[in-house]
């Protein structure tokens, strides 16, 4: 169903939700460190309303790939396309600001200040009042203000963190951490969400909640979001299409049930002699 | 009330104004300090520069004038205008924003991720390219600033203790300005780095660089804006310290008399600088009138340190430090 696709297209998924055209397209990116190539021309696209995975065992490049997606690394050669136009390479901060906002796999948060101001930073680029009006409050900041107040609650409340909303971010469990994180990345109300291994490092009781947050943020506010993770388990409940990786390169491309069946992915995973 | 206590009070009075100039410079450092973990040594020399190019700017100084007539065999020194302070402000602050960036493209853009020692090697010789590029530009001659700041006794204080008191207190309207402007500039910087979108942008560059740049925060102009914020602070301080003792090249070594302050008051909290140049301007005062007597005076010089040293032994972190948050 994939390949002959038309970008323009949609399709409706197995449980009936419906995905839109092409938001954006990996065109056969190829991206090295000195000598080593870390992905080998390798292209896929990200539907509109989409969960979109990457999987591949462990140092198959996924990462890299969720980097140049969101311009920490740039590749040497490929196009990168995004809502229908070639985005010519950019800085983290730029890419940030086209409305993909995204989670890391350490974890990346502003340890110092509490969940409230951690969510809030996801809100800066929503914010346009001049200087000396924030500072001291008035007219259009204020208003402003207000409405991203507003936008940060219902992210929190959705996410169920009210509780320690206060609590400075050093002071939460890993689990915690990665729900604030995830948090601050919605209050961006992103185009796209990248998630960078959401689930590593988390128990089954924390699994279930992590994947039951990505399921509600989807069908909620409709986020198209591009998952990585090397539990296939998870995956295959979770996305309706996968992008399955093996040294660099892309070994399959489909719905689950497709790549589930693939004998080059059953390989990647069960291990197969190379020779 | 005794004469001995009333002078004591008025030794304080005036320790608490000089503290306000400390307080000033260590001011400076944190804002540096805070969101690029750059201990910046040139602090001082900032606040020299800043003075040197706003007395140049007002008197009309042709600046590398001696660069100028050495090379060319001419012989220029003034344009021959002066300009209002208000204006030579402006544009003083405008060079600071030029040195900010300069000091980000050339300097510390090729050392991100380098460590903090290297950081702070790269300040240090900041500090002596700028002493020597401020000689340079401005010459070396002590100047004389006057942007119109009132100077002298404050006479209403004095005749107002005086009749009260019996006892007229001493104090600088120069001292009341400072003190007044110092309020005045951390309230401002106090309301920009919690409620303006810049500001929660500077704190989260502080934290955590990845992160900053995934919610879409160019590091690049943080970093600039931080070093034009210092700047400013410098600017103030040069003002200062310019209307009160004259433009010299010796005003870099009050960047000295900032470390141990900061050592006291934490080199992340803006309260902190102010509370650590308070303690240290009214105790070193407090100190040399109580004791220096006793031990042959000339205490002032080290007095600082050697509370600073205390601090470091007992509370490293200072007063109002981060508190250091480990999870096991």
């Amino acid at each position: 169903m994939n390949a002959q696709m038309h970008p323009q297209d949609g399709y409706t998924t197995a449980d009936g939700r419906n995905i839109g055209p092409v938001l954006m397209e990996m065109r056969n990116i190829t991206l090295r460190f000195g000598g080593v190539k870390a992905i080998t021309d390798i292209s896929f696209d990200i539907r509109e309303g989409e969960i979109r995975a990457i999987i591949g065992p462990n140092g198959a490049g996924k990462s890299s790939m969720l980097n140049v997606i969101s311009g920490f690394y740039v590749p040497q050669d490929g196009e990168v396309w995004y809502k229908g136009q070639k985005r010519p390479p950019m800085k983290p901060f730029q890419v940030a600001r086209l409305g993909i906002a995204r989670t890391f796999q350490n974890i990346a948060l502003f340890e110092g200040m509490t969940v409230l101001d951690n969510v809030m930073t996801g809100r800066l680029n929503h914010m346009k009042s001049g200087l000396i009006a924030q500072a001291i409050w008035k007219g259009r900041a204020e208003a402003e203000e207000v409405a991203n107040r507003e936008v940060v609650e219902k992210v929190i409340d959705f996410l169920e963190i009210q509780a320690i909303r206060k609590t400075p971010v050093a002071r939460l469990p890993y689990g915690l951490k990665k729900r604030v994180e995830l948090a601050r990345a919605l209050a961006a109300e992103p185009s796209l969400l990248l998630l960078d291994e959401p689930m590593a490092g988390m128990n089954v009781e924390e699994k279930e909640d992590m994947s039951r947050f990505i399921l509600d943020v989807n069908d909620e506010f409709g986020t198209t979001i591009c998952l990585i993770e090397h539990d296939m388990g998870v995956v295959m409940d979770l996305s309706d299409r996968v992008v399955v990786m093996d040294y660099g390169k892309k070994i399959g491309d489909g719905t689950p049930d497709e790549v589930r069946s693939n004998q080059a992915v059953i390989d990647a995973y069960l291990g197969v002699a190379h020779d | 009330m005794p004469e001995t206590l009333l002078y004591a009070i008025e030794v304080m009075t005036n320790g608490l104004m000089a503290g306000v100039l400390y307080a000033l410079v260590a001011l400076g450092f944190v804002l540096i300090y805070k969101a690029s973990g750059i201990f910046n040594y040139a602090q001082g020399v900032m606040a020299l520069f800043s003075a040197l190019t706003l007395v140049g700017i007002m008197d009309g100084q042709v600046p590398f004038a001696h660069l100028i007539n050495a090379v060319f065999g001419t012989d220029l020194h003034h344009f021959g205008w002066t300009l209002p302070a208000l204006l030579s402000i402006i544009l003083t602050m405008g060079v600071m924003v030029l040195l900010a960036w300069a000091v980000q493209r050339f300097i510390f853009r090729h050392l991100v991720n380098q460590e903090p020692i290297i950081l702070f090697m790269a300040t240090i010789g900041l500090a002596y390219f700028m002493e020597g590029f401020g000689d340079m530009m401005w010459g070396s001659d002590i100047k004389k600033l006057d942007v119109g700041l009132p100077q002298g006794m404050n006479s209403w204080i004095d005749e107002t203790t005086f009749n009260a008191l019996g006892y007229g207190f001493f104090i600088d309207n120069l001292d009341i300005v400072a003190a007044v402007v110092a309020t005045v500039l951390v309230g401002v910087l106090v309301a920009f780095s919690q409620y303006t979108k810049q500001g929660r942008a500077m704190r989260a560059v502080a934290d955590d660089h990845q992160a900053a740049l995934s919610v879409g925060i160019s590091l690049n102009f943080i970093w600039i804006m931080v070093w034009s914020v210092a700047g400013f602070v410098a600017l103030v301080a040069g003002v200062m310290w310019g209307a009160k003792s004259g433009v010299q090249f010796s005003l870099s070594l009050i960047a000295l008399k900032a470390l141990p302050v900061l050592m006291l008051g934490g080199f992340t909290s803006i309260p902190g600088a102010i509370v650590g140049g308070l303690i240290i301007g009214v105790g070193e005062k407090l100190f040399e009138f109580f004791v220096g007597p006793m031990i042959g005076g000339a205490t002032e010089n080290w007095f600082a340190y050697v509370l600073a040293l205390i601090f470091l032994v007992f509370r490293p972190q200072g007063l109002f430090g981060e508190k250091i948050i480990e999870r096991v």
